[in-house]
């Protein structure tokens, strides 16, 4: 029954779409929640270097410009481009969804596969450890064995509780918070020694968050459970093919190599934790 | 048929004389209650049968299903749900004495009668304004973050002890002034007899007035405490990961809601009945006073 | 002179409830106040137990004068008993830990040192198997005359009784006032605030008539009840007799 609604849906949307074709690739065509129209969701704010200035239309920042890319490919530019804002919660909830896909740094896990849909990953994303000053002072070094008795802090909604407890599995519990801010007061008032977080976000999080923050080390990228970063977008979405077609091909001619030089050029330098 | 009546009725009359049947009233009374719950037992079957077929009917079921009621997340998740559950049992036991004695002493304070005292009841009327104005939440995150920034070391800026003491700050609050009203409910002529044999105001206080105040407020006191026992979850926005973190961390985990469910599912088993013994203990109040 | 009041004033607010008064107790005295509602009788009580502070005059109790500001009002109401008209037992409390409480508190003795003391008040009150019952499991009178019991308990110089019979069913008024026969026939300096005339009469050394915050007049019972010496004395106890 919903299949043939949706089926229905989509034949009329070919129909009225049909003559408009010029502006769009075929492949997006009839499948975007507003005809002619991408709706792209991020954060709320959005951070940097994922975005800049929290302003996501400047295609300023790496996720900005990532998503600008996909929606140009797909057929989508200027006007026809309209950013949404959502927590992370919004993307997964069951009801009708208010974007076309959503960007803000979503880890594709087989888990979450089965009740939303993944496009191909867009980056790659290292997990490295934030401390501050006075914790390696204290000795502490980009080891597991020395990053198990530190006091461990993460945000819930992110794959880094399990990824701690995984690979590190630290001697005392850690404490988990909402968002990275609130990790980062954590860390701040000295109740964790370390965070997780993704390295763009780390080495931010240390530069600026942080008077005294360190990017202790980072997490080979290539291990059994790569943190790979891919666009959200309601189960069974149509879109995603088209999505995936364009991002396959930005690997392929190297822009995304190019966009990832450009907003995330600090990422190497850090140490890999052995 | 008859015959066991006519022996019975001389064996269980005896010497009352007269066997009183059911009167005529009594009859149709019963008549009536047996209607009405038929008709309940019937409306509350058709509301159930409703729900359970017409819900699934609906066009976003099967994703709300499969994003809240997930046997498998749920199957999964439940036991370390359970496991976590104890962190929010210990926080409120012991939160809860703590809150008790504290709000007890606010109550106290703000029931102070000397001039010279007044600076204590102004501290606890402020007190009280502030504390129940500011909601929980930012208590604790402005305490739980706040006062460890000032550099205390460890363990003394534990987010359990902040956390703690943001609870206890807000509720006791609330709970001065339920003592307060209980306090205040105690009739003058109680303190009167009491000040008249030549006790100390604190006597009078300890031995007269606050047992009698604290019998009075006993289930109003229990209400603050069912809400408490739902408000220690908050204490994990400052890092603790209770129940509901640990909900959350599935949720994220899964992409999926159930954990949430599950954890619902557990606080109602402890604050359901919870719940039903304080409104017990209130209705026998009210018989008792009434 | 046990008891002496000197033109003693109260008001609460703009209303002046005692206007003036004068009166002496001698020791073993039973004084009597009689008068309308509002005349003045309880708040005079009220004074005289400290309960609420004077607005001028003074009151002295075997010439120490207990109005004095300074003077600590404790001790002073340990020398003063007092009895309510609605018996104001502790309801959380047997009758007992009642008649314990004060004793217990102030003179800092145990339970057991004092029991006997608490036992013999009881015995002498015939309310000896109603120790450990709670004052909802007792009639008006039994409550009434534990009331004493525990007033009495702090050995008091002077008993003052603020409408002890009012609140009672008519039936059970003659055991409390049974109660104030005795103390009165043992020497107790006893004040009564009263509507009881008939027992007024009977066992009062010294009887005044309250009207509008004075002592409007006073003297010996018969005198009193037989020839007032005052148009609204009369007309009280036209309306009362």
């Amino acid at each position: 029954m919903k299949h043939l609604v949706k089926a229905g849906i989509v034949a009329l949307g070919l129909g009225a779409v049909a003559h408009s074709a010029w502006a769009q690739g075929d492949c997006a065509a009839g499948k975007t929640l507003t005809d002619g129209v991408l709706t792209i969701a991020t954060g709320n704010p959005a951070y940097f270097p994922w975005v800049i200035d929290d302003a996501p239309e400047t295609g300023k920042g790496f996720e900005a410009a990532v998503a600008l890319e996909i929606a140009r490919r797909m057929g989508f530019e200027g006007d026809a481009v309209k950013w949404v804002r959502t927590s992370f919660d919004e993307a997964i909830q069951p009801g009708a969804k208010n974007f076309d896909f959503n960007i803000q740094q979503y880890s594709i896990t087989p888990e979450r596969d089965e009740f939303i849909d993944f496009s191909a990953p867009y980056y790659t994303a290292a997990q490295s450890v934030v401390v501050r000053k006075p914790a390696v002072d204290a000795g502490a070094t980009a080891t597991v064995d020395s990053l198990k008795s530190l006091k461990w802090g993460a945000v819930e909604s992110t794959t880094s509780p399990g990824l701690i407890q995984e690979l590190i599995s630290p001697d005392a519990d850690m404490l988990l918070y909402n968002d990275v801010a609130d990790s980062v007061e954590a860390l701040k008032a000295g109740q964790v020694d370390a965070i997780m977080l993704d390295l763009p976000s780390a080495l931010f999080t240390a530069a600026v968050l942080l008077d005294d923050g360190v990017v202790l080390g980072q997490f080979e990228t290539g291990g059994d459970s790569p943190d790979e970063l891919g666009l959200v977008f309601e189960e069974g979405n149509p879109l995603r093919d088209c999505a995936n077609e364009a991002i396959a091909a930005m690997k392929a001619d190297g822009t995304l190599k190019a966009i990832e030089a450009e907003w995330l050029q600090d990422a190497t330098g850090v140490p890999v934790i052995k | 048929m008859g015959a066991p009546d006519r022996q019975a009725a001389p064996a269980g009359a005896g010497a009352a004389g007269r066997e009183f049947g059911p009167s005529r009233r009594e009859l149709r009374e019963r008549r009536e209650r047996r209607r009405s719950l038929l008709i309940a037992a019937v409306s509350t079957a058709l509301t159930i049968a409703a729900i359970v077929i017409l819900v699934p009917m609906t066009p976003g079921w099967e994703r709300v299903q499969k994003a809240f009621f997930n046997e498998g997340v749920f199957l999964k998740t439940f036991p370390k749900l359970l496991d976590a559950f104890w962190l929010d049992v210990a926080m409120f036991l012991w939160c809860a004495p703590l809150i008790a004695l504290w709000g007890l002493v606010l109550a106290l304070m703000r029931d102070a009668r000397s001039p010279a005292l007044y600076p204590l009841k102004l501290f606890a009327i402020l007190y009280s304004d502030l504390f129940r104005g500011v909601p929980v939440i930012l208590v604790i995150y402005l305490i739980g973050f706040g006062i460890p920034g000032l550099g205390l070391p460890r363990p003394w800026n534990s987010p359990y002890i902040w956390g703690t003491v943001a609870l206890v700050l807000s509720y006791s609050a609330y709970v001065a002034e339920v003592y307060r009203a209980g306090i205040e409910s105690i009739h003058e002529s109680q303190r009167a007899a009491a000040v008249s044999l030549g006790l100390s105001h604190g006597d009078v206080m300890r031995f007269v007035v606050l047992p009698q105040a604290i019998r009075r407020v006993i289930p109003a006191a229990m209400n603050n405490l069912i809400s408490l026992q739902k408000d220690v979850a908050l204490v994990s926005f400052i890092g603790p990961v209770e129940i509901f973190r640990q909900a959350g961390v599935y949720k994220s985990l899964y992409a999926n809601f159930t954990p949430y469910v599950g954890a619902a599912l557990i606080f109602l088993v402890v604050t359901v009945p919870a719940t039903r013994a304080v409104d017990r203990m209130i209705a026998r109040q009210q018989r008792r006073q009434s | 002179m046990k008891l002496e009041i000197t033109d003693l004033w109260k008001k609460f607010g703009a209303n002046v409830v005692c206007k003036g008064i004068d009166l002496a107790v001698n020791e073993g005295e039973m004084v009597c106040l009689i008068g309308a509602s509002g005349s003045g009788k309880s708040t005079l009580l009220r004074c005289i137990n400290l309960l609420e502070p004077v607005d001028d005059g003074r009151i002295l109790l075997d010439g120490l004068e207990i109005t004095d500001p300074e003077q600590d009002p404790q001790p002073i109401r340990q020398r003063i008993g007092m009895v309510f008209q609605s018996y104001n037992l502790f309801p959380h409390m047997t009758a007992l830990e009642n008649v314990l409480l004060a004793p217990r508190r102030i003179t800092g003795r145990s339970r057991a040192e004092l029991r006997p003391m608490a036992e013999a008040l009881f015995e002498r009150f015939n309310l000896a198997d109603r120790m450990t019952h709670y004052p909802d499991q007792m009639s008006g009178g039994q409550q009434q005359r534990v009331a004493i019991i525990r007033a009495l308990a702090m050995k008091p110089e002077v008993m003052l009784f603020d409408e002890v019979t009012s609140a009672l069913d008519p039936e059970l008024v003659g055991e409390v006032l049974d109660v104030l026969r005795a103390l009165k026939a043992e020497g107790m300096t006893m004040i009564l605030a009263t509507h009881e005339m008939g027992f007024a009469r009977e066992v009062a050394d010294k009887v005044c008539f309250l009207d509008a915050g004075r002592i409007l007049e006073e003297g010996p019972p018969e005198q009193l009840f037989e020839r007032p010496r005052e148009a609204r004395t009369a007309e009280f106890l036209s309306r009362v007799l």
